[in-house]
């Protein structure tokens, strides 16, 4: 079926003139990138609109409304505003994707970078594949690497005996500052791979013009490098922030939200409710609000990076 | 003219759609009759594996022409109920027969997912070597037989006699109270500091392993209850609540018990039965019949000498009262999914898969508790282990689960106020109360009886 296709198309090619080929170009124009579009449609946008539309249902994954959901309006966004661990987990999240994120990755990716550009070859080749191999490792590798460093016997803990300190459990005493730390070692490669690529891009006689003019390193660092890298930064921003607030392996593993739901951010309570309780609809509320944060971000960063651009 | 690449691609989004075509079989072939079954498989549980391959070996031979195909799950007992009714949602993926929790089968009859089996079971032979405990144990609220169990399992208390008798305590050892417990894990520490005597789970961490190897002994022994299962209602506000956690209170204020940020570590069971019992640092626990699966040669933590080493005893009832001992079982079963399209082969496959050589090697091999008559008779069966007839007997004062849909909320309440009140963060009155409060969220006010 396909090879009279193709034989066709060949002869097409032979006999057109030149306007029949054109407007057969602007027809056609659109059909290669049709199989992409049709596996995003599927696989991406499909699966969040179901999602969306689940959440305003009671569907479960046993019981009664497991294969017939009913239509129950707003009742899980209601529930949700009722539930004290609701606004406990947007709390916890805003706080996560904060440190770990905003300030964490974010900052110590750009030290590491200018350091990295001001250093020797040798020792900037050292410092980029300790930084970048905890990035490549596969999330749950770099979870169970996690768990072991903070865990009652782990590595942070026999470090400390060493030098004659005691410590204590941090997964335990301290969940949420354990995984922000794990979050930040995990992902500030990306940050400093970032801005390593940005920092390689500024001039370099802007920053010699200015040294000339008696800049010091801090000036130039303020009103030169970081006004040019400017849309990286929002870039960089906007991707670590959704990525951030998408993480769940790490958490899971780490703590599963505990203790006491001191770490359960949002998509962990997501996991919990849909999962763990088989209540989907309520799950999938909770998913959406996750999209409805994510996309605030994301049109502030898009916005930000309009504003640059005279 | 950039023409040709372009015409490429189209030709490769043709020949696609073409390939597509080609792969969804035609109408009018014969179709291949094939059984899926769907059932879990861990590193340490390979059991029911081992049975499932046998019996599609057997039934395979049995019926020519038919297929079973296994669809193992790799997952813990969490995950694997969900993946589970993940695919029990789609008719395309529902399995023919399946791996199922007990107490899941009630929510998922509700569900739909669960083909009724009164009349398959009728006529089958085997059928009244199940005892009549293990016939319920598949039962749902319209009283049909959903599920078939393989095995059952019960909790006692797991002591190590060394570290019992180097504190003075005479084994075997029978707590006969709450109080005696006490009394004996305060010698062990007095003794040894460095020991731990008696170890109950708490806390979300170990999950239903906190509610049934731990609260529900309790519980169960105060004389309140979870559900009322004659009114079908949850009970909230029993003093027997409130007394249980002010016991879990006192073993973990007193560090009879493992420290709080341990009990909440998920893994910590792993330290119970792979550290902490084989190496003496741990006096007691109350776990499941199963543990010596653990212990055999083939084990996860293999340990020679816990046939000598360790005892076992009933949990006692609060003041010792009637009667004398509870215990908490659960257990797993075969069930058959309600959209299969073969209904007697699928009930077939489930007798081949259960009948008694199949149950006998099940039963050893993952120490469970027999459910049929001839299994239970088997010496290969009572010799299985040196515990098997002590766990056997406490089917006797055994409780099961109120396994509704709502069951696995109320669980999880439970756990947090057990781990309230270990971490200190409420009192055993007021994680009750918000125990109380949060039933109440849940069923709502009018299936909920103060008691």
């Amino acid at each position: 079926m396909s090879a009279p296709k193709i034989r066709n198309f060949a002869s097409l090619r032979n006999i057109g003139s030149l306007s029949n080929v054109s407007s057969l170009k602007r027809s056609t124009r659109f059909l290669p990138v049709v199989p992409s579009v049709v596996l995003l449609v599927l696989f991406l946008l499909a699966p969040v609109v179901w999602s969306f539309v689940s959440s305003f249902t009671d569907v479960s994954l046993s019981g009664k409304s497991a294969r017939n959901p009913v239509w129950v309006g707003l009742d899980n966004y209601a529930r949700m505003i009722g539930d004290p661990s609701f606004p406990a987990s947007v709390w916890l999240t805003v706080v996560f994707v904060a440190a770990s994120a905003v300030v964490g990755q974010n900052i110590l990716g750009l030290g590491l970078a200018l350091l990295m550009s001001r250093a020797g070859r040798a020792i900037s080749a050292v410092a980029g594949i300790a930084v970048v191999s905890a990035w490549i490792l596969p999330e749950i590798v770099a979870a169970f690497a996690a768990y072991a460093y903070f865990n009652r016997d782990g590595t942070l803990n026999q470090l400390l005996a060493a030098i004659g300190l005691e410590g204590t459990d941090w997964l335990y005493s301290f969940p949420m500052t354990a995984i922000i730390l794990a979050n930040l070692w995990r992902g500030t490669a990306f940050s400093m791979l970032v801005y390593r690529a940005a920092l390689a891009a500024v001039p370099r006689d802007i920053s010699e013009a200015a040294l000339m003019d008696g800049a010091g390193s801090w000036q130039r660092l303020a009103f030169i490098t970081l006004p040019v890298i400017r849309s990286s930064i929002a870039t960089n921003l906007m991707l670590i922030t959704l990525q951030t607030l998408a993480v769940f392996t790490l958490i899971w593993i780490m703590t599963a939200g505990g203790p006491a739901n001191a770490s359960t951010t949002l998509p962990v309570l997501a996991y919990q409710e849909a999962f763990k309780f088989g209540d989907i609809g309520y799950g999938t509320a909770v998913a959406s609000v996750i999209i409805v944060i994510g996309s605030v971000f994301g049109i502030a960063y898009v916005r930000l990076l309009r504003q640059e651009r005279p | 003219m950039n023409l040709r690449p372009r015409l490429s691609a189209i030709a490769v989004a043709a020949l696609m759609v073409v390939a597509t075509a080609a792969c969804s079989p035609g109408p009018g072939e014969p179709q291949a009759r094939t059984l899926t079954v769907m059932y879990q498989k861990t590193d340490s549980f390979v059991a029911l594996e081992n049975v499932l391959k046998d019996a599609k070996g057997e039934f395979e031979a049995a019926n020519s022409g038919i297929t079973v195909e296994l669809e193992p799950i790799q997952a813990n007992d969490d995950d694997y109920g969900t993946k589970l009714a993940l695919a029990q949602r789609s008719p395309e993926t529902a399995p023919d027969v399946f791996y199922e929790d007990t107490f899941k089968v009630r929510a998922d009859v509700e569900a739909g997912y669960l083909l009724k089996l009164d009349e398959h079971l009728q006529k089958w032979e085997d059928w009244k070597q199940f005892s009549e405990g293990a016939k319920a144990a598949g039962r749902a609220d319209d009283g049909g037989i959903y599920a078939v169990p393989l095995g059952t399992d019960t909790r006692a208390i797991w002591y190590n006699k060394t570290v019992l008798q180097k504190a003075g305590i005479p084994v075997p050892w029978q707590p006969r109270t709450w109080q005696e417990i006490l009394d004996t894990a305060r010698k062990i520490k007095a003794n040894d500091p460095s020991v731990v005597p008696f170890n109950m789970y708490a806390g979300k961490g170990t999950g239903e392993g906190t509610v049934m190897q731990s609260f529900y002994e309790l519980l169960y022994g105060t004389g309140a209850a979870l559900y009322d299962e004659k009114d079908r209602k949850w009970v909230v506000g029993s003093q027997g609540f409130t007394d249980s956690l002010t016991f879990l209170k006192t073993l973990y204020d007193e560090g009879l018990a493992v420290t709080p940020a341990e009990a909440l570590d998920a893994n910590v069971w792993k330290k119970v039965f792979g550290e902490w019992l084989p190496q003496g640092k741990m006096g007691a626990t109350v776990e499941g019949s199963y543990a010596p699966s653990f212990w055999q040669a083939g084990g996860s933590y293999e340990w020679p000498g816990y046939a000598t080493e360790m005892g076992v005893a009933r949990f006692p009832t609060q003041n010792g009262q009637e009667p004398g001992g509870v215990s908490m079982s659960g257990g797993w079963t075969l069930a058959v999914g309600a959209g299969t399209a073969e209904p007697d082969l699928a009930f077939k496959f489930l007798t081949t898969a259960l009948n008694k050589k199949n149950a006998l090697a099940f039963d050893i091999n993952s120490s469970q508790i027999a459910v049929r008559a001839d299994v239970a008779a088997d010496p290969a069966y009572q010799s299985a282990n040196p515990f098997i007839k002590e766990v056997s007997e406490l089917v006797d004062v055994t409780h099961y689960r109120p396994a509704t849909a709502d069951y696995p909320r109320i669980s999880t309440a439970v756990q947090v106020a057990t781990e309230s009140v270990i971490t200190g963060k409420q009192s055993p009155d007021e994680a009750g109360a918000v125990y109380d409060q949060t039933v109440r969220e849940i069923v709502g006010d009018d299936k909920v009886i103060q008691k």
